[in-house]
């Protein structure tokens, strides 16, 4: 019997034999999201309307035999940094506040084209920035698995609307670790694909030479079957890589890695590593030991380093990309007096407009493209990515995937890190390297951490364009898990039901 | 860093800060600064830099028209507008 | 007492930099699909892209590249074959991402030069202009400013801003310091941008108006004592909207600057507007500290690598140099110096080049571009070329040739045309301006003549030839002047038995 609890191609599979419409199946979405997300604030918008309008044309197309994509009808939680025409799209951040863009991004437009239904918009550390939706203008989101700890993030909308089972499935993005942080730390999984092969086409830009849009579900077949829809060459993103996405969707059904060499990076180890963490990553190490494939220990020295480096990339790129907001062509406008100047109105907009972490990475980033310290800070940043390029290609010409807890620790407690940046960019340290080398990254569930019976992510990296070793690596892993558990690890979520009642209200404070 | 440069800083990024925002900034950009300074450790001279991931060259796209937005749709989120154009506080600077 | 330009001269030796931005003419922007037309309705041609919405994202115009490279070629530069594009950081409001997407350290061509011919106290001179670099980048908005005292920037209530031209491919060609040029600064400073146009206009590459702005020139310009061997401080002037304000801009510049060298003053290093009234130049709004444009690679474009054989293609498909091909004309036409310079300096050879390729004869081509349609459109207040066509002109001088038209009657078609009484064969039919060639109704008026002046005929019947000239008019005149008056004459002498 289809349910929420039903995973994407289960739900698919009973669209196509008509057991239940999509109008029902987005509805039963709907009716989850109004019970649960006062507690999980999962969202910033909902498009009722537009959705079952949607689903009721996909009904009809079904109904009259049109052959549909695969996930026709099904209902996604897309993350509020992607243009939707006539639909809020904030960036999770006051200055975009009630702005509605006149265009479609390219992955909407590609859902679009494969009939998912998108349900609303999902919250977000504002512009992408953080790693617990704690950035949010708009108040946090909040663990499905306990509501007084973050989501993750950015991303920590989608992946709570997953666990919440308020949708099955999202979209995130991911500019170090903002897909695979918020999977690891909510018990689903999510893929940052190669860089180049999800159009950037309204994206709205945190660090353009990072982010990567990827798909967010609760199993890799799911997340196959979405990366799928979303992938392929887009000549509005002059980045996107003109080449045959590699077939996600039958490695995810494969799942055979008898032979495969995995590589362990030593770098990804020891201390700031939570004992469960280290418990649950070698757990599954053992497993796809004993399902034949080869360990390989690895060094990337330059690793310790990519850190830093990203600290001052992304930050560069985003003082230039977040300029564009200046309250003269859309969103937020702040004059205090009559007769202020131009100028003067955009310093003081930005000045409000802008949160604490934003206009920290702002400073940041005007200062290390600054003369005189450009060559100290940002150039001397691009020569590492440099060195983590050459790491990764010399670990891929020895192994065929590269392996890694997907985050140091399980969820922490809301506000617990909220005043200590460093702190909080330490989250990033294993999802960071894959970004500057452009290369694919998954997070998958590896169990929960005895300390405190939360999930722990399983991270896997693969060469750049051979996104296919994610699925494949991924699927025989989450196979092996998924016997041991008895099905998937949100089988042992709490109910929410009996948290949200605690929580109403408390998400938008 | 001295405070007199978080302000230039704040100026060149064209935010509007408090005094107390600047010192509580400086602070934290220090910290961060202090961390992130060890790229230098080895960003050697002979190491070439990477601003792109993939590495890829001439991707243009060809000389044709495509359908610009209307009018309205361009105006469509302008906090103000008069004869169909953008209508801004008086801006100073150059002529 | 203050310094004529002659004084100037005697005392200090200017040092020239000229920064020249071309809008080319393609039809799409540099980094999106919206149209280029001039004048159209305020944001209509405008997108995501060019509006610097959230998320949009640039992709580089393939002919846009092309252009670049011909201009590059065109000026004897090298072409890079791996360069880049940057974003320049900075706040204004007519650029909407707040920073300008365009060429930093790494240009698409450098290191060229173009020769320009100056006439010299000591007859023509050649001067060798060094071109710095040549790079693409992209155009900003139009504001409007609304309200205020004098209508200017300063003192208005609020702008409006147009993003119509915002992001329209720009080229700019920036010289190296021209030095050596004394007393001819202001000549050089013209004829160089003049040059500069002609090769642009050659390569079909822009529409190069300085008065619609697809052509703008910046001026920098520095004194220094002669022979002194410094350098000066430099002003930039901007806003010089005419080949004709360029050497005036210069001009004006040389002796402010002279002026407040010589009165213990300092030249300071800014952006001054030249004033198209007084010739002079008056300083903008002075930056608090200098700009700091925090450059960096545009990470939404990757580099550009021209392969060197579309660079050679590119190169062999180059129009001739208009220089070679002044002189070509010159020769083919066999025009001398003095009257090919004053078509030149009339703007008028491509006029006559086309008049010429439309099958008129070459002197005739000149002299009614030169005389007549200038005469009229001076008149008018216009430029000849808007009063009318190549094609026109050269129909009205075949016409001409083949007798079907006196000049007379040439001269009214050429005013009906003007005035949209329709084409030359138009004009004719409806005005009657056909040359009467039927010879019996050329005698039957002849015979009037004679019937009307008798004394007259007998005499040229007695041999006084000159005497027919009165009998030649009244036929003329008769007819309205649309007869061929050698054809009356030949008629009218062998009537009387002198043919």
């Amino acid at each position: 019997m289809t349910s929420i609890f039903s995973t994407a191609s289960e739900m698919a599979e009973s669209l196509k034999q008509k057991e239940i419409s999509s109008v029902e199946l987005v509805q039963m979405h709907y009716d989850r999201i109004e019970k649960v997300d006062s507690g999980v604030h999962a969202f910033l918008h909902l498009d009722k309307a537009g959705a079952l309008a949607k689903a009721k044309i996909i009904d009809d197309k079904r109904a009259a035999g049109e052959k549909l994509s695969p996930l026709a009808g099904i209902p996604l939680a897309l993350k509020d940094v992607l243009t939707q025409k006539n639909q809020p799209t904030t960036c999770g951040s006051k200055i975009l506040e009630n702005w509605r863009p006149p265009y479609d991004s390219t992955v909407v437009e590609r859902l679009n084209a494969n009939d998912v239904v998108i349900l609303g918009k999902t919250n977000m550390d504002e512009f992408a920035m953080g790693s617990s939706t704690e950035n949010s203008a708009y108040g946090p989101s909040r663990n499905p698995w306990d509501l007084t700890r973050i989501p993750g993030g950015s991303g920590g909308g989608s992946s709570a609307s997953l666990a919440a089972f308020e949708a099955p499935l999202a979209i995130g993005t991911d500019t170090g670790g903002s897909i695979r942080q918020p999977a690891a730390v909510t018990g689903t999984v999510g893929v940052k694909p190669t860089y180049g092969t999800v159009s950037r086409y309204g994206l709205i830009a945190f660090s353009s030479s990072l982010d990567q849009a990827g798909p967010c579900a609760r199993t890799v077949l799911d997340a196959a079957l979405l990366h799928q829809v979303i992938a392929g060459y887009d000549e509005k993103d002059s980045t996107s890589i003109n080449q045959p996405i590699p077939d996600v969707v039958a490695a995810a059904k494969k799942g055979e890695v008898k032979g495969i060499k995995i590589g362990v990076v030593k770098e990804f180890q020891g201390e700031g590593y939570q004992k469960g963490v280290l418990n649950r990553f070698q757990e599954s190490l053992d497993i796809l030991v004993n399902l034949g494939a080869e360990l390989v220990e690895l060094s990337c020295p330059s690793f310790d380093y990519a850190l830093a480096a990203y600290y001052l990339i992304a930050p560069s790129e985003a003082s230039s990309n977040l300029a564009r907001f200046d309250a003269m062509r859309y969103g937020l406008r702040i004059s205090e007096t009559a007769g202020q100047s131009a100028e003067e109105v955009m310093r003081i907009t930005r000045g409000k407009g802008f949160g604490p972490e934003v206009k920290r990475r702002i400073m940041l980033g005007t200062y290390a493209l600054s003369s005189g310290y450009y060559d100290a800070y940002y150039g001397s940043a691009l020569k590492v990515r440099t060195l983590i390029k050459r790491d990764f290609e010399k670990a891929f010409s020895q192994v065929d995937v590269l392996v890694s807890p997907t985050a140091p620790t399980t969820a922490f407690k809301i506000g617990e890190k909220a005043n200590d940046p460093l702190a909080m960019y330490l989250n990033d340290i294993c999802t960071i390297p894959t970004n500057l080398a452009g290369i694919g990254g998954m997070s998958l569930p590896a169990g929960l951490a005895e300390e405190d019976n939360l999930p722990v992510g399983f991270q896997i990296m693969a060469p750049v364009m051979q996104d296919d070793r994610l699925y494949n690596v991924g699927a025989a892993l989450e196979r092996a898990l998924h016997e041991k558990w008895g099905g998937n690890i949100l089988k042992q979520i709490p109910d929410l039901n009996n948290l949200v009642g605690i929580f109403a209200g408390k998400g938008s404070n | 860093m001295e405070l007199k440069e978080v302000k230039h800083l704040a100026n060149l990024a064209r935010i509007e800060m408090s005094d107390e925002e600047l010192i509580k900034i400086q602070k934290e950009l220090d910290l961060i600064l202090n961390s992130v300074a060890r790229v230098q450790e080895v960003a050697k001279d002979d190491i070439p830099a990477t601003s792109h991931a993939i590495e890829m060259v001439n991707v243009f796209r060809k000389d044709e028209v495509k359908s610009s937005l209307s009018n309205q749709e361009a105006l469509s989120g302008a906090p103000a507008q008069e004869e169909a154009r953008f209508k801004v506080p008086q801006i100073l600077g150059e002529e | 007492m203050a310094l004529s330009f002659d004084q100037v001269i005697e005392k200090y030796e200017p040092t020239l930099g000229l920064e020249v931005h071309v809008e080319l003419n393609t039809k799409s922007k540099m980094f999106c699909g919206c149209a280029t037309t001039f004048g159209a309705e305020p944001n209509t041609q405008v997108c995501p892209v060019c509006l610097g919405l959230p998320g949009a994202l640039p992709a580089v115009n393939a002919k846009a590249i092309e252009s670049s490279i011909k201009i590059g070629l065109a000026l004897n530069c090298k072409i890079s074959p791996f360069n880049r594009f940057a974003r320049k950081n900075y706040f204004y409001p007519d650029m909407p991402k707040n920073f300008q997407t365009s060429q930093y350290d790494e240009p698409i061509c450098y290191d060229g030069y173009l020769d320009v011919e100056i006439d010299t106290d000591e007859g023509k001179k050649t001067f060798r202009v060094e071109i710095e670099r040549v790079h693409m980048e992209e155009d900003t908005g139009k504001s409007l400013h609304v309200g205020g005292a004098t209508g200017r920037i300063h003192g208005a209530d609020y702008s409006l801003l147009d993003y119509n031209r915002a992001g329209i491919p720009l080229v700019e060609i920036v010289t190296k310091m021209v030095k050596g040029t004394g007393k001819y600064a202001p000549e050089v400073a013209k004829a160089y941008v003049t040059a500069l146009r002609d090769i642009l206009r050659s390569l079909e590459v822009s529409d190069v108006k300085m008065e619609q702005g697809s052509l703008r020139c910046d001026a920098n310009l520095s004194l220094a004592p002669i022979n002194s061997n410094t350098l000066g401080t430099r002003s930039e002037t901007k806003n010089v909207n005419s080949l004709r304000s360029v050497e005036r801009a210069v001009r004006g510049e040389m002796i402010r600057q002279g002026n407040l060298l010589e009165s213990g003053g300092k030249v300071i290093q800014e952006t001054r507007h030249f004033l198209e009234e007084s010739g002079e130049t008056r300083p903008g709004r002075s930056k608090e500290q200098a700009e700091d444009y925090r450059y960096f690679q545009e990470p939404d474009l990757l580099p550009v690598a021209p392969e060197s054989k579309w660079v050679e293609e590119i190169r062999n498909s180059l129009p001739e140099k208009p220089a070679v091909r002044r002189k070509r004309l010159q020769a083919e036409w066999q025009v001398p110096d003095k009257e090919f310079d004053a078509m030149l300096n009339a703007d008028l050879l491509e006029e006559v080049v086309q008049t010429v390729a439309a099958g008129a004869d070459p002197t005739r081509a000149r002299s009614w571009w030169l005389g007549e349609i200038s005469r009229l459109a001076n008149e008018a207040g216009k430029s000849p070329a808007e009063l009318i066509s190549t094609v026109d002109v050269a129909t009205v001088i075949k016409l001409i040739e083949q007798g079907e038209l006196t000049d007379k009657l040439a001269r009214q078609v050429v005013e009906g045309v003007i005035n949209k009484e329709g084409t030359p064969q138009e004009v004719i039919v409806k005005r009657n301006l056909k040359v009467v060639s039927d010879d019996s109704a050329l005698m039957k008026a002849i015979e009037e003549a004679i019937a009307a002046q008798p004394d007259t005929a007998q005499r040229v019947r007695d041999g006084n030839i000159p005497a027919a000239g009165a009998l030649i008019g009244a036929v003329m005149k008769s007819t309205g002047g649309q007869a061929d008056a050698a054809k009356v004459r030949q008629l009218l002498l062998k009537h009387l038995g002198q043919g």
